[in-house]
């Protein structure tokens, strides 16, 4: 069982890696990767919420939402609300963001310096989307969305603070005028999703 | 109030939303490897670009502030829902290769970034055009890339032979790279490369060594 999890946590950490392999959270993934110490706040935060989001929308769409999850109503058997799923996952991780967002700063000030300015982002994030999306398509019980979402979490934090290190150093370098910024950033986030691509093969 | 012209067609090249505005790469990236899937989500996103804008638009005056960002992915969402149904009744198949892309497009920055900065500010017609001037500009990119990537990687082009590959007794080897992800990002790369040559105004000046240490430098938080 244990196996099972950590299979699966690192396939959702390096195989399937949230940024360099579906691409999802480009957005943020691009535009806060400049400084290594915004990216690893921006990733923290990432880890965070789709760890809690993750779970939450599992329980919510295995009781509510799937085909015959509501047949304890009378009648309930022939309903189908899958068709709501998008509302209510974004709605859930929006609302997620905004208790979260509460919470910290209530009890944890200097957690919420670091994490603060990077939570309303999040609920536009497409890599916490995506991560309800994928434990929907693949059907995954609560003990895997919670170890998916925290390992897809973790894989994309691990590539944003990678690409900012990057960039960080790429300030030094003498790169095309009209390459410079986002162009020479998408090429590099390429040859990373190229690297990445190596672990691929790994049969887990 | 710029002129309507003005706001339908700067998108395309000079405001671009993929090179320019750093919205909507996600999807750009995931959906281009084939034409086809390419053309379908630029027409999924058209229709939720314009229907939401325009919502947004029309009901701007009562939308209170402080829940703005979760009223506006509601409309978003039910839009998305929506185009999903549509697309799941009439091109199941390509709905199955776009899988989870089609949901999405609800955190599509293009269309927060659209609904947040234009429709909230603008009557309906003129939402309604600068949304589809973004949503042209992003399936320009989206199309263009899907273009090189189906006739480098396979030889085909929505599907028809273009260039004979190897394997079906053609002469092109096909170039595999085009097929896999990377090569959206490097081909992006070299859209962004070519437009900022032919524009210089919109290069980007933040590489100066000394940008790093100023107080306050944090790029653009998005």
């Amino acid at each position: 069982m244990l196996e099972h999890y950590l299979s699966l946590a690192t396939k959702a950490i390096f195989v399937e890696n949230m940024a360099l392999a579906f691409f999802l959270g480009m957005c943020s993934f691009l535009a806060v990767s400049r400084k290594v110490e915004t990216s690893f706040g921006l990733g923290l935060a990432v880890v965070f919420v789709l760890g809690i989001t993750t779970p939450l929308n599992q329980i919510l769409y295995k009781n509510l939402l799937e085909e015959g999850a509501l047949s304890w109503l009378p009648g309930g058997e022939s309903v189908n609300l899958a068709f709501l799923s998008y509302l209510v996952l974004i709605g859930t991780i929006a609302a997620t963001v905004q208790i979260v967002e509460m919470v910290i700063d209530r009890y944890a000030p200097a957690l919420y310096g670091s994490l603060g300015v990077f939570l309303p982002l999040i609920a536009v994030n497409c890599a916490i989307l995506g991560g309800a999306l994928f434990m929907v398509q693949r059907d995954y019980t609560l003990g895997e969305a919670a170890v998916f979402g925290t390992g897809s979490g973790m894989g994309f934090a691990l590539a944003i603070v990678a690409l900012a290190a990057v960039r960080e150093r790429m300030r030094y370098s003498d790169v095309p005028p009209p390459l410079r910024g986002l162009g020479i950033t998408f090429i590099t986030v390429g040859l990373m999703a190229i690297a990445f691509m190596s672990f691929s093969g790994i049969q887990l | 109030m710029s002129k309507p012209r003005e706001v339908l067609l700067d998108p395309l090249i000079d405001n671009n939303p993929i090179g320019l505005q750093v919205l909507g790469i996600c999807s750009a990236l995931a959906v281009t490897t084939k034409l086809e899937t390419s053309i379908v989500m630029t027409f999924a996103v058209l229709f939720v670009l314009v229907t939401s804008t325009v919502a947004v638009s029309v009901l701007r005056s009562l939308i209170p502030g402080s829940v703005r960002i979760i009223t506006q992915l509601t409309i978003i969402a039910s839009m998305v829902m929506i185009a999903d149904q549509i697309l799941k009744a009439y091109l199941y198949s390509i709905s199955l290769q776009l899988s989870v892309f089609v949901g999405l497009i609800i955190t599509n920055c293009i269309i927060m970034g659209r609904c947040e900065a234009f429709a909230m500010q603008n009557k309906p017609w003129p939402s309604f055009l600068d949304a589809v001037g973004n949503a042209a500009g992003y399936g320009l990119v989206l199309i263009l890339v899907g273009f090189f990537r189906e006739l480098l990687g396979s030889g085909k082009l929505l599907g028809v032979t273009i260039l004979p590959t190897v394997s079906e007794g053609g002469w092109y080897v096909p170039n595999g790279l085009m097929v896999l992800s990377p090569a959206a990002f490097i081909l992006i790369g070299c859209f962004i490369w070519v437009v900022r040559s032919a524009r210089p105004e919109q290069i980007e000046e933040e590489f100066h060594v000394g940008a790093l240490s100023q107080p306050g430098y944090e790029g653009d938080l998005r």
